[in-house]
């Protein structure tokens, strides 16, 4: 008897799994395959706001990485049509796998500044973020930093930070490499290193937690989380309260900025829809949504930042392009592993 | 119950069931193939810095990760189900189905409501500064991102595998065991540890063999708590140096040690029969502690689950009333419910039915090529999840090429992805990453049923089918049911290849809280965390009702 139960379950559970795959999709008319490393949560307003202009359907996939891979492994029948990704490195993946092809579009071109697109045209950044500092409020009296300045002994043992590996550090110390060369980067992760309060580890909002209870003065992290514990978190508001958000600059350069961007599939079946949203991701609706609920800034010039993020001062980022760092990220981790920067 | 008098062809069934091991076995190790076929590709000048800056604090990090988790794991877990299964004392039957639900608590969701009491301005800090200026209680707040807390973090939740291994043991023990043993003079004690923990071995060896695994691939809480294990340099590899290449490379290192390991905690314990030899398996009788004893041993049993269950519940609880998330039970989250308990409840059926299949046949025909597929089922697990989902990309979407190529043939529509684009492929890959947990704990079992069993039947002209039936069957329900949570349990926490292998638009309960855990806001996420845990609680209460019987629910 077991054993026909045993059946009739396996047989529910088939059949189930077609009827759940029935909404896996070939390529249609109306619609658009999105994979993205933005979590749905996130970009569901945006594609929301898509639909309601253009009548075109989102199909979603998130992942945390290998989505590039698994472009590649489907070849030629794979359903992707565009990629979203949060940082330069996926999108230096995604074109080093084989996966994207140029996004041909003057619009585009016009709207996003060239050091924050990709040469060839296999990327676009469609927002900012910005790697900076949280520092206390009561113990630290400076309201400017330099990137340079983490490496002076005047910080030892004050600086939190997550660890060097995340991929948010490994762009910032590529554009320090891409910089200075990579002695000089070394050298400057020594220091930042020696300088750290405790091992690398959590994320950036436990930096802030550790900067506002006293365990370090400065502490590195993105300028959304900040606003978002700032104002949306209720519980993590007195992190955000204990601490203020300073601008940090590259010695005569600006602020390090990385991307959140897209990539066209290389096969993409759904060419012309993808291209459509493409374009409407740079639109100022879209920008505008960007900027208000993920707390991004906009890489279209005029649109209005949330003022949370203006109130960290203005934002100057660094012009060397944003495809220079992406060169440097093999680099900066070897640095990371060669100075037992988490350890 | 009739006997069938007449002989079936035995052979055709021997060889239907050795087939079938054979198939699982490939099939489990077609991914890892294909992950062994990435790292054929050179990565060359890679290793110099991997051996000079990276693998030897990672192996020795990883060591005492490995060692920690599984002294916890083992102590919490052996010592737990020791005492269930020998003594009655007050609140036993509450005891019973509540400490197995550590599992229910994904490793990474254990480590980040962990450090958020532990960490500065969190509750315990709170409760210490109301004594304490706040700069002292800082300094004695316990660091969870260390290496420590992440040994008590992924202990205090992993427990359960060896809990659950050795209660199925413990329980079936033939009580002629340990009643001759008491009758000669041993105390409980000793007899528990002359009789019962040997005789126990193998289970307690696949218990703590999940459970070293299961670390050994966490990548989450590993992450998350600063610990920089060799799973962590895998993705590093990946991710940061920009070779899948290297990383393979690591992940093939990691399994062959795995594969070294495991042999030779076998060739320890060859030629030893674990085998009881009662008539039937009855439950030894309980000795009744009251008083003082009673109490310890409630205790006893009360703090593992207490620390590796109803504090992250209840913590969870709390974050989900305070951000009145109860209320918002969505269509989206109750689909995603819905997909994780049918992902979850066809896998376990398939791996149940292959894992029984694949040791029934070894039972019959010792052969190398079944032992060899049961050893081969055992690779799924000791490779990190999503560095499997990326080894099995490439298989299904050949098998998906081969389909539409034959499609087109015979001149009809391609059908597209047809694994690699549907839940197929999650499916997929739950049951050949949890393949291990029932092939393991089904062998365990059989290792404890006597050969003269099968023999009897034989002699008495049964079929196979009735030895499986009335044999098997019967003698394995602790052990198959014991096998039957963990892999749905699993099935429903597994994260890496859900993420990654999900087709469009689909959702599971653990993708849902990743939504929000991967941006750091995890607590958002709980509402899905306490939907896994309602989940599983509901097969592990029904599973443990019948806990005191000797063959589980009929």
């Amino acid at each position: 008897m077991s054993r026909i139960r045993d059946i009739s379950v396996a047989a529910a559970g088939v059949a189930s799994i077609i009827a759940l795959s029935s909404a896996s999709a070939l390529a249609q008319s109306g619609e658009v395959n999105v994979y993205t490393y933005r979590e749905t949560k996130l970009i569901q307003p945006l594609f929301d706001a898509f639909t309601k202009d253009t009548g075109i359907k989102v199909n979603v996939i998130s992942a945390s990485s290998g989505l590039e891979q698994r472009i590649k492994s489907e070849g030629a029948n794979s359903p992707a049509d565009v990629l979203l990704t949060v940082d330069i490195g996926r999108l230096d993946d995604a074109v080093k796998a084989e996966v994207s092809q140029p996004i041909k579009s003057d619009k585009l071109d016009e709207i996003v500044p060239a050091h924050f697109r990709d040469p060839n045209g296999h990327w676009y950044g469609v927002s900012m973020r910005a790697r900076v500092v949280y520092a206390s409020k009561d113990r630290v009296k400076q309201n400017t930093i330099s990137y340079e300045e983490l490496a002076d002994p005047k910080w030892k043992g004050k600086i939190c930070i997550r660890s060097g590996q995340h991929i948010y550090n490994n762009a910032l110390f590529a554009a320090f490499v891409a910089k200075y060369g990579e002695a000089k980067a070394e050298e400057w992760l020594k220091g930042v290193k020696a300088n750290l309060a405790q091992k690398p580890s959590g994320g950036d909002r436990e930096t802030a937690r550790d900067v506002a209870a006293g365990k370090c003065d400065i502490g590195i992290g993105n300028t959304y989380y900040w606003a978002l514990m700032n104002n949306v978190e209720a519980d993590k508001k007195p992190w955000a309260e204990a601490t203020k958000v300073m601008l940090p600059t590259f010695a005569g350069g600006g602020t390090h900025v990385n991307l959140s961007g897209v990539v066209l599939a290389k096969h993409a079946p759904n060419k012309a829809n993808a291209m459509k949203l493409i374009e409407w991701l740079a639109e100022g609706k879209a920008q505008q949504i960007y900027a208000d609920m993920n707390y991004e800034y906009p890489v279209r010039a005029g649109v209005a930042v949330n003022p949370t993020i203006a109130g960290y001062g203005t934002l100057n980022p660094d012009p060397m392009p944003i495809a220079k760092i992406a060169e440097h990220r093999k680099a900066a981790s070897t640095l990371v592993d060669k100075v037992g920067f988490d350890n | 119950m009739s006997y069938q008098t007449r002989p079936i062809a035995s052979r055709a069934a021997e060889q239907f069931a050795s087939l079938l091991a054979v198939l699982t076995g490939i099939a489990v190790i077609v991914p890892v193939i294909s992950i062994a076929l990435t790292a054929m590709q050179p990565a060359a000048d890679l290793w110099p810095h991997l051996l000079a800056y990276v693998l030897p604090r990672a192996a020795l990090d990883t060591m005492l990760l490995l060692l920690g988790v599984g002294a916890i794991a083992a102590a919490l877990g052996v010592g737990a189900a020791w005492i269930i299964s020998s003594f009655d004392f007050p609140g036993r039957s509450y005891l019973i189905w509540l400490l197995p639900l550590p599992l229910a608590i994904p490793t990474y969701i254990g480590a980040y409501v962990y450090v958020d009491i532990f960490e500065p301005l969190g509750v315990a800090h709170n409760v210490l500064s109301a004594w304490l200026p706040p700069q002292q209680a800082l300094t004695l707040l316990p660091s969870m991102r260390s290496l420590p807390g992440a040994i008590v973090i992924i202990g205090l939740v992993l427990y359960p595998y060896v809990y659950l291994s050795a209660r199925a043991m413990f329980q079936t023990q033939s009580a002629e065991f340990a009643e001759a043993a008491r009758l000669l003079g041993a105390r409980r004690w000793q007899e528990f540890c002359r009789v019962s923990l040997p005789m126990a071995r193998p289970a307690l060896a696949v218990g703590l063999a999940l459970v070293l695994l299961e670390t050994l691939n966490d990548i989450g809480a590993s992450e998350y708590l600063g610990v920089r294990t060799m799973t962590v340099s895998i993705f590093t590899t990946w991710l940061n140096q920009g070779s899948l290449a290297g990383a393979a490379q690591i992940s093939c290192l990691m399994l062959f040690v795995v594969a070294a390991l495991v042999l030779l905690e076998r060739y320890g314990r060859r030629q030893r029969a674990f085998t009881a030899a009662a008539e039937s398996p009855r439950i030894a009788e309980r000795k009744r502690l009251s008083g003082a004893a009673g109490w310890l041993a409630c205790a006893s049993c009360v703090i593992p689950p207490l620390f590796g269950f109803i504090l992250p519940f209840a913590y969870l609880l709390r974050e989900s009333i305070e951000r009145s998330l109860i209320g918002g039970i969505d269509a989206g989250l109750a689909e995603a419910m819905g997909n994780s308990v049918v992902l979850a409840l066809t896998a376990t059926v398939i791996v149940l039915l292959l894992g029984l299949t694949a040791n029934v046949a070894n039972r019959w025909r010792d052969s190398t090529a079944t032992l060899a597929s049961i050893g081969a089922s055992q690779a799924g697990y000791a490779v990190p999840g999503l560095i499997l989902a990326l080894g099995l990309l490439a298989p299904l979407v050949a098998f998906d090429n081969a389909i539409n190529a034959a499609a087109r043939g015979l001149g009809a529509a391609a059908p597209g992805l047809l694994l690699a684009g549907s839940s197929a492929a999650v499916v997929i890959a739950y049951a050949i990453r949890f393949m291990a947990v029932a092939t393991g704990l089904t062998q365990a079992g059989f290792e404890r049923i006597p050969r003269d069993y099968d023999d009897s039947a034989k002699v008495a002209g049964a079929s196979e089918w009735t030895c499986v039936r009335a044999i098997y069957l019967p003698l394995l329900r602790p052990a198959l049911w014991g096998a039957a949570i963990l892999v749905f349990v699993d099935c429903l926490k597994e994260l890496p290849a859900t993420l990654l292998l999900r087709p469009l638009n689909v959702e599971t309960l653990s993708t849902s809280i990743y939504q929000f855990a991967s941006r750091g806001s995890f607590e958002q996420g709980s509402l899905a965390a306490l939907m896994i845990v309602a989940a599983s609680i509901v097969p592990v209460i029904w599973l443990t009702r019948f806990a005191d019987v000797p063959n589980g629910p009929a």
